[in-house]
């Protein structure tokens, strides 16, 4: 992809994998049999917190290093992964409030840790240098783990990291030993995890996926057609994510524990990076369980603090971010210019996609025809903290055999840049109201493309058209009677006044300009008829129809623009 | 693609008289398509990439060829919106917080109420980007954070939309006071109304809230304004202003009373922004000309109306004048005629009276003239059976037939030509059994 990449290992001695490298966790997965899975490192993670820290120059990575963000904070570098490529004035230091901050260093980012051990003064390590030993630990996990020496990896990225981002990236792998086959988005990553699936069926389809994370959240809306994927609108939001929850949770178990002890234990950095580490372990257990237990030896002042928390309690206290969730996926889905009904699939991944309160708004926010893929609302849904691993070693298994300029080439934005259509194009047929428009090929879809619908004839059989015409869809609401409103009492009525009047959201196909015609004549009682449509490159459009089993057929093109 | 959908919904039967060559029409073309990046990932790219590539080799001005041909989906981390940031502002101190300008903190003042969500969120990035207190360590400066502290307030409050309701429930800096008299004066009444309206609608329950409008406003519209605005269901509330209540459990009693002072002092604040409402809506419609218009335009109306009726009753009445007067004349016209008729009537009937006694005249003459049909000197009994005769067939016939009959005799001489019309007549007579022989003897 750019000019970092070192001569890298010929394909047929490559031992690929798939990387995610979060701000807040890693994973790393390989494929055995076209199925991929993620691995657990030495310490029997699978999401591996994506921290260093260093003591006495020994350096720790993982769980390990977050542990240690109670007793050196200092020496420990968190939440570094935005940082890459990017100009001290354009990082958040936010999320490295309780590890190693963030210095300025020739207008770029590092940090200061004492990773040498004994008396010597920090020495200053380069946010790209960060993430070169952070990789190093990570694909060395992998290959004790695989018993070979992992040589490359397909390694996946938000939507929005910029070009120079992708190159540090690029480098601070390379200068690990790692060769960079490809970099992939986080949502399509989570995409191809699901198609992958051998029971997946590869139809046209527009999925939202919703990559909640530690420190950000991304969501993507994404059309998926024939097996091929465009991102249609993304939104990113550092305001709701899994830290927030942390927040809230440490601010409860804060004035819980405040009215008991009449300490604040959010007043030191010790008993704060306790409550941090505890709120969250407590968040996670609240995910599977209806209950959990938050217990802290000597949070503050000595004193010791253990009380349960119940989903109901957890799900107020994070009501706030959860909304902010709700809003963020509306809004993407109305960016993309579509509707909910219009989504077909949410894909929930990220470690906060675990919590079922999430999914279960979702639920509620889409169709009922609409899958929801989270644990919480499908019992086939993938470890959401899994998906991007495995989407990434997936593709790895897919190109490890080619020639690093072959991939370039392959990938090049001349070969991705591709007319989409703007309008559904199908067929008309007859409905119980008279006109009906069928879609034959989604709006889009990218050219060049071909679908095939099969369609009955009139029961009687005999000659039928065929109108080949451009489709759209609007939404019809029809408001349902309105029931009859209690007085509103004068009072701070409108805390609970969703009165939300009931409504039906339909999508109505509305039939557009007509392409062609074409009859079949002599269709036998009970027939059907096959239409192909194929759209060049050029927005030529080719129509063939025949009788199913019968000779012959129409076949005629209509130019491009 | 492998699987093929089937439809069951039928295909139309062919219309009569379609035919085309071939059996295929072409009509129109594909609308114009998007340019769109295509995810370089799976199976079925690879497919497409093999096609795509064709054995070419790109390049790099190839590269940004494509690049900028195709739509971008992202928009990019760095906000619109900036607004220089005034130095006084820089120097808030976070306990001041509810009193701060939160737009004004996040750089979105002239967006307030109408800053969309992803505006704030972006607006907050941007300010944490540049105040984190670790970017003002970078520059020397440490425990710098009072600033940092009042942004994080701010987006607090403007990204929890119960609380960003009531913080613009009591942003002042989004009214618009209404214009003073003075300001009035020098016209431009409906611009510097609408202004005020238009600011205070956005307290409105429900939507669209209907503008002020201009000077040419139909009344419709005016109506509809001041329906609106008389009736306005406003979400405007006033918690925001509450007075803190202290957060221990110590002073319960305190805490009640805090509580009710501050709902106390929210209904006295709603009812007081009602009041002020209604003044203004008072203020803007005493002033309003298009009112005033209304009014006149409306007076003009009811005074049109009135003249009109005033008219039509006048014309009512001399249209019943005229109709009366029509009646006279026509009934006296009739007497007259009628009166005419009689009189024509009577002379005719003269006439034909003397028509008769002159036709008898001739009867009578005609057989005087016949010498009483006596060959010599007619004795008095021949003429008086003559006339007698005569008298019998006068008497059986009508006036016409008389005139008939005079007719015939008129202008005879011969006695035995009138002999012969009275014999035929007596005969006529006597067939039609009106006389017997022996009435007429003498003149058979
Ligand atoms: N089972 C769980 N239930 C609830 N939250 C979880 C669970 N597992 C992980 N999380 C949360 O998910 C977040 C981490 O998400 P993820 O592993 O996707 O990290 P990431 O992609 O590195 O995030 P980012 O880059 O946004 O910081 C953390 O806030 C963590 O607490």
């Amino acid at each position: 992809m750019s000019d970092n990449t070192k001569a890298g290992p010929e394909p047929s001695e490559r031992v690929a994998i798939g990387l995610t490298f979060g701000n807040s966790n890693s994973s790393i997965a390989y494929t055995v049999d076209d199925k991929a899975e993620v691995i657990a490192n030495e310490d029997g993670d699978r999401q591996i917190p994506t921290v260093l820290s260093y003591v006495d120059g020994d350096e720790y990575y993982g769980g390990q290093a977050k542990n240690f963000l109670v007793r050196n904070p200092d020496n420990t570098i968190a939440g570094f992964r935005d940082f890459l490529g990017q100009e001290f004035k354009a990082v958040d230091p936010t999320h490295c409030h309780a590890s190693a901050h963030p210095q300025e260093a020739d207008g770029s980012v590092s940090f200061a840790v004492k990773d040498k051990g004994g008396e010597e003064a920090a020495s200053t390590v380069p946010v790209g240098e960060a993430a070169t030993r952070y990789l190093r630990r990570l694909v060395g996990s992998a290959t004790d783990y695989l018993g070979k020496k992992v040589t490359s990896a397909v390694i996946t990225v938000p939507t929005n990291f910029s070009e120079k981002q992708r190159e540090a990236l690029i480098k601070a792998a390379n200068d690990a030993d790692i060769e960079i086959l490809q970099i992939v988005s986080d949502p399509v990553a989570a995409v191809l995890a699901y198609d992958a699936r051998p029971e997946a069926i590869i139809e046209d389809k527009i999925i939202v996926v919703a990559d909640l994370g530690g420190t950000r959240s991304d969501v993507a809306v994404v059309a998926s057609r024939g097996g091929m994927y465009t991102i249609l609108a993304t939104a990113h939001d550092y305001e709701f994510a899994g830290v927030h929850l942390d927040q809230a949770l440490m601010e409860h178990f804060a004035k819980e524990f405040q009215k008991k002890h009449s300490v604040d234990p959010r007043g030191n950095a010790r008993s704060l990076a306790k409550l941090r580490l505890e709120s969250e372990a407590a968040k996670r257990a609240l995910s599977l369980g209806a209950n959990a237990q938050f217990s802290v030896e000597s949070l503050a002042d000595g004193f010791d603090f253990s009380v349960t928390i119940n989903r109901i309690r957890f799900e107020m206290v994070g009501r706030k971010v959860f909304e902010g969730f709700n809003r963020l996926i509306e809004g993407v889905v109305k960016k993309a210019g579509l509707d909910v009904l219009d989504i077909d699939e949410v894909i929930m991944c990220g470690g906060t996609s675990h919590i079922p309160r999430i999914a279960n708004n979702f639920r509620g926010i889409f169709p009922e025809s609409t899958e929801i893929l989270a644990p919480a609302t499908s019992a086939t849904a993938i470890n959401p903290s899994e998906l991007t691993a495995r989407g990434a070693a997936l593709q790895a298994s897919l190109i490890q055999e080619y020639e690093a300029t072959d991939i370039e080439q392959s990938t090049h934005p001349a070969v991705t840049t591709v007319k989409h259509i703007s309008n559904a194009i199908g067929v008309i047929t007859v409905g119980p109201n008279g006109d009906e428009f069928t879609p034959v090929m989604p709006i889009e879809t990218a050219v060049p493309a071909r679908r095939t619908v099969r369609i009955a004839a009139p029961k009687e059989g005999g000659d039928v058209l065929i109108k080949v015409v451009e489709g759209g869809t609007h939404i019809k609401v029809t408001k349902a009677e309105p029931k009859e409103k209690a007085e509103d009492s004068d009072e701070d009525s409108d805390f609970d006044s969703d009165d939300e009047d009931e409504e039906k959201r339909e999508k109505i196909w509305k039939v557009g300009s007509l392409l062609a015609e074409a009859a079949i004549k002599g269709i036998k009682a009970g027939g059907q008829v096959e239409v192909t449509i194929n759209v060049l490159a050029d927005l030529s459009v080719t129509v063939t129809a025949r009788e199913v089993g019968g000779k012959g057929g129409v076949r005629g093109t209509l130019s491009g623009q | 693609m492998a699987s093929v959908a089937t439809v069951m919904l039928p295909l139309p039967a062919l219309p009569s008289g379609w035919s085309a060559e071939k059996d295929f029409k072409a009509v129109g073309h594909l609308s114009e398509a998007v340019q769109r990046s295509i995810e370089p990932v799976g199976p079925h790219f690879l497919a497409h990439a093999r096609r795509a590539r064709h054995k070419r080799t790109f390049s790099e001005d190839d590269r940004i060829q494509a690049q900028e041909s195709a739509k971008n989906v992202e928009d990019g981390d760095e906000s619109d919106v900036s607004e220089p940031e005034d130095p006084m502002m820089l120097q808030s101190e976070a306990k001041d917080w509810k009193s701060q300008d939160h737009y004004k903190i996040l750089g979105l003042s002239k967006y307030r109420h109408k800053a969309t969500e992803d505006q704030i969120k972006k607006a907050h990035r941007k300010k944490v980007l540049k105040h984190h207190p670790d970017k003002k360590a970078a520059q020397g400066r440490v425990d710098d954070d009072q600033f940092f502290k009042c942004i994080q307030k701010a987006t607090d409050v403007l990204l929890d939309p119960i609380k960003r309701r009531q913080y613009d429930s009591v942003d002042e800096e989004a009214d618009v006071e209404p214009p003073t008299k003075k300001v009035l004066q020098k016209g431009d009444y409906y611009k510097l109304w609408s202004k005020v309206f238009k600011a205070e609608g956005r307290f409105s329950k429900t939507h669209p809230v209907p503008s002020f409008g201009s000077s040419d406003a139909t009344k419709e519209q005016v109506d509809e304004f001041y329906n609106f605005w008389y009736n306005f269901d406003s979400w405007r509330s006033f918690e925001y202003l509450d007075e803190d209540v202290p957060d221990d459990n110590e002073n319960r009693d305190q805490k009640r009373h805090m509580e009710r002072k501050n709902t106390n002092s929210r209904k006295k604040k709603k009812a007081e922004d009602n009041a002020r409402l209604r003044k203004l809506l008072d203020d803007a419609s005493a002033g309003d000309e298009r009112i005033k218009r209304f009014r006149q335009e409306a007076n003009a109306a009811k005074n049109k109306k009135r003249l009109d009726k005033e008219a039509a009753e006048k014309k009512a009445l001399e249209d019943a004048q005229a109709k009366k007067e029509a009646e006279a004349n026509a009934a006296a016209e009739a007497e007259a005629s009628a009166k005419a008729n009689r009189e024509s009537s009577k002379k005719a009937k003269e006439a034909a009276k003397n028509a008769l006694k002159k036709n008898k005249r001739v009867l009578k003459g005609s057989v005087k003239d016949a010498n009483y049909f006596a060959a010599g000197e007619p004795t008095a009994a021949q003429i008086d059976a003559v006339l007698n005769g005569v008298d019998a067939i006068q008497a059986k016939n009508d006036p016409d037939e008389i005139a008939a009959l005079a007719s015939k005799l008129n202008g005879l001489t011969v006695a035995d030509e009138i002999k012969s019309v009275w014999s035929g007549e007596a005969k006529r007579l006597v067939d039609a059994g009106k006389l017997k022989d022996g009435d007429v003897k003498a003149l058979a």
